[in-house]
């Protein structure tokens, strides 16, 4: 097995809110993102991706356990080995509106990264680099465009430039953060394209949050998916197995109540109820399985005292991990009777 | 459902009057919505469907000019045009007869107002001063909403979840029986698992008080799961409008098609997808002829000179477009299967 680009061992991660509140955002995440491959970060609000997100590009540092870069302790990295780390992974926020400075022209904010980490020399030198990372964008005529403010430019564009942006370091990792959830739908598509064209031609492992698992199926296909919920990683495994053959109780529940963009199908799809609608607050995560007051499959006595752990399915032929101890002791999954 | 037309749009137009020159943000619209129907407005952003819904409860911004169109509502045989009513008749058409749900309602609720008292307010302000109608009607109402009745009835906003207050203010929109709904990105920003709590109380309440709605989204999968009919907009214009089946599956105009094309699909393994190529055109200076032309795959000499009618192909399928015959040509393998390699 080749060593993971980027690894997070037991990471946590907590907020202080006022003067006695922890807010438990990640708690207790094993992940291993290898090189070259497409993960999918998946989850709703709440439930920890931007987060862990932030804490694989190095914006923010984990409350407990320990992130690796190439097998080395990113906490522990020093002087031009901490600098190689953060050039090699750089993040595109969702937000092309407010991720832009706004009194920067496309040119200056491209090429501030490349004279910062030596990239360039001088203006022509700059100059040519940022338009060939333009082009690299498809934001086409570069003159068009190179000198204009974000202001200037459609959300698709801005977009676009983010993207440009990300790569001025030449990364081997790219976090994209809901990178296309504020783009319209008849050019998100391309914009994906683009991302993904990446990975083969630039080398470049990536690492997709979103909430929607249609995209995430389309961006991962050929990679992973990891499903989220209220701080921990509840199922990863492939993608074609986690959208045709889900065994965790949130991932089943998630994918039968995603409408689909088909009528027939998204009219006879069976959905399964929920014991409860509410979703926990952070600040008072129930105890064992934080999914266990809203589990159709709740089995008293375990779910409500032992915290899972994602190991695999008996009998599951397929390579999932599911923290799911009814599941993960070979149980069949019986819907809850009250 | 039956037949009974409640709401006749006939060439409606609005422009605002920019800085830079007038927008025409909606332009010629027409359509009908018949009793008990959930119509969908589908298209992208600055497509024109909210000023599109705004206007027909005539709640656009003061630079907006409703300049030409009609729009005939209809209640118990009696027909009206909404836009020449005065200003009394429209607040009592507002809520009475058509209510609307703003897009991020949650945060629709004042904050300092208990809902029950909330609800009084909007009852009373049409005229309904009896206490004990108004809990009875809020207390069915949020049964119907799957909400703990007394316990909403006493909250305050801040103590509900935003799906909770989303389905409060759905009860809101139906408290006095409108005839027609209108709701506004009904279900963005809201969780997956809340999304489906609100599609699924929508459907009953649909079901069980027959009232038609309008929903603008630019959610094909929200469409394609709540519509009877479906109307596409662009730059505008509905440039098509069909029975939900016939958008999904029988396209007839190129943007339907490329929209179609370019969503992700959960099931159906592995996606095939093309966008579509090129920006949203400017409403200030719109593209001449087909506004759809310069980002379109069949465009021709034609498509670029000369604005294509909405015209009728099929029963109730209507399609504005010069070259139908090569959208169904290209629609062909729209739901052919991919096999997957493993």
């Amino acid at each position: 097995m080749t060593t993971p680009i980027l690894e997070f061992e037991n990471v946590s991660r907590s907020f202080k809110k006022g003067r006695t509140t922890i807010i438990p955002v990640l708690q207790n995440i094993d992940l291993a993102v290898n090189p070259l491959e497409f993960l999918c970060l998946v989850g709703e609000s709440g439930c920890g991706k931007t987060t862990t997100g932030k804490i694989l590009a190095g914006l923010l540092a984990p409350s407990d356990g320990r992130v690796l870069f190439e097998g080395q302790d990113v906490a522990k990295l020093k002087g031009e080995d901490y600098k190689r780390y953060r050039r090699s992974v750089q993040i595109i926020h969702q937000d092309p509106y407010a991720s832009l400075n706004p009194t920067h022209s496309i040119y200056n904010i491209l090429s501030y990264p490349l004279f910062r980490h030596g990239y360039v020399k001088n203006y022509a030198q700059a100059r040519d680099r940022v338009g060939e990372l333009l082009q690299r964008v498809d934001l086409t005529p570069v003159g068009d465009v190179i000198d204009k403010y974000p202001h200037q430019l459609s959300g698709g564009q801005r977009q676009r430039v983010s993207i440009a942006r990300a790569l001025t370091t030449n990364p081997s990792i790219i976090v994209a953060d809901e990178a296309v959830s504020m783009v319209d739908v008849s050019i998100r598509i391309s914009i994906l394209n683009m991302l993904m064209a990446m990975q083969n031609d630039l080398a470049v492992t990536l690492v997709f949050i979103t909430h929607d698992l249609a995209l995430a199926k389309y961006f991962a296909w050929k990679g992973r998916i990891a499903v989220m919920y209220l701080g921990r990683v509840v199922e990863i495994g492939r993608t074609p197995e986690i959208t045709e053959n889900p065994q965790h109780p949130y991932t089943k529940v998630l994918l039968s109540a995603i409408p689909e963009p088909d009528p027939d199908r998204t009219r006879t799809k069976v959905h399964v109820a929920l014991r409860s609608e509410d979703i926990p607050r952070l600040t008072e995560l129930p105890p064992g399985c934080a999914f266990h007051p809203r589990c159709p499959w709740f089995v008293e006595g375990v779910c409500n005292t032992h915290i899972p752990q994602l190991a695999p399915v008996p009998r599951n032929l397929g390579d999932s991990d599911v923290a799911c101890i009814p599941l993960t002791q070979g149980a069949e999954l019986k819907l809850y009777e009250s | 459902m039956n037949d009974e037309i409640v709401l006749k749009v006939e060439d409606l137009s609005v422009i605002y009057n920019s800085s830079r020159g007038p927008v025409r943000a909606t332009s010629n619209v027409s359509f009908e919505l018949r009793k008990g129907e959930a119509l969908a407005l589908i298209g992208e952003s600055g497509s024109g469907k909210t000023t599109l819904s705004l206007a027909l409860i005539r709640m656009l911004a003061k630079s907006a000019e409703i300049n030409a169109g009609k729009v005939l509502y209809t209640r118990d045989g009696k027909t009206r045009n909404i836009l020449d009513m005065n200003d009394g008749e429209m607040r009592a058409f507002r809520w009475n007869d058509c209510a609307m749900v703003f897009q991020g309602a949650q945060n629709a609720f004042n904050p300092v107002l208990r809902i029950r008292d909330q609800f009084l307010d909007t009852a009373r302000a049409h005229g309904r001063n009896d206490k004990e109608w108004l809990r009875q009607r809020t207390l069915e109402l949020f049964k119907l909403v799957r909400l703990d009745p007394q316990r909403v009835f006493d909250s305050y906003p801040h103590e509900l979840s935003g799906g909770m207050r989303q389905r409060t203010l759905l009860a809101l929109g139906v408290l006095l029986d409108p005839q027609i709904v209108i709701l506004d990105e009904p279900t963005t920003a809201l969780d997956i698992l809340t999304q489906r709590a609100i599609i699924d109380v929508l459907n009953e309440m649909q079901t069980r008080l027959n009232f038609s709605i309008i929903f603008i989204s630019h959610d094909l999968a929200l469409a394609a799961e709540m519509a009877d009919r479906v109307a596409t907009m662009y730059a505008g214009e509905i440039v098509e409008i069909g029975g939900v089946n016939q958008i999904f599956y029988e396209p007839l105009h190129p943007y339907t098609l490329g929209l179609l094309r370019s969503v992700p699909k959960l099931s159906h393994g592995q996606d095939e997808l093309v966008s579509i190529t090129g920006n949203p055109p400017n409403l200030i200076d719109p593209p001449s002829g087909c506004k759809f032309h310069p980002r379109c795959q069949f465009a021709s000499e034609k498509c670029s000179r000369e604005a294509p009618p909405l015209t009728e192909y099929d029963a109730g399928h209507q399609s504005a477009c010069w070259h139908v015959d090569k959208v169904i040509e290209a629609r062909k393998d729209l739901y052919k299967k991919k096999v997957t390699e493993s």
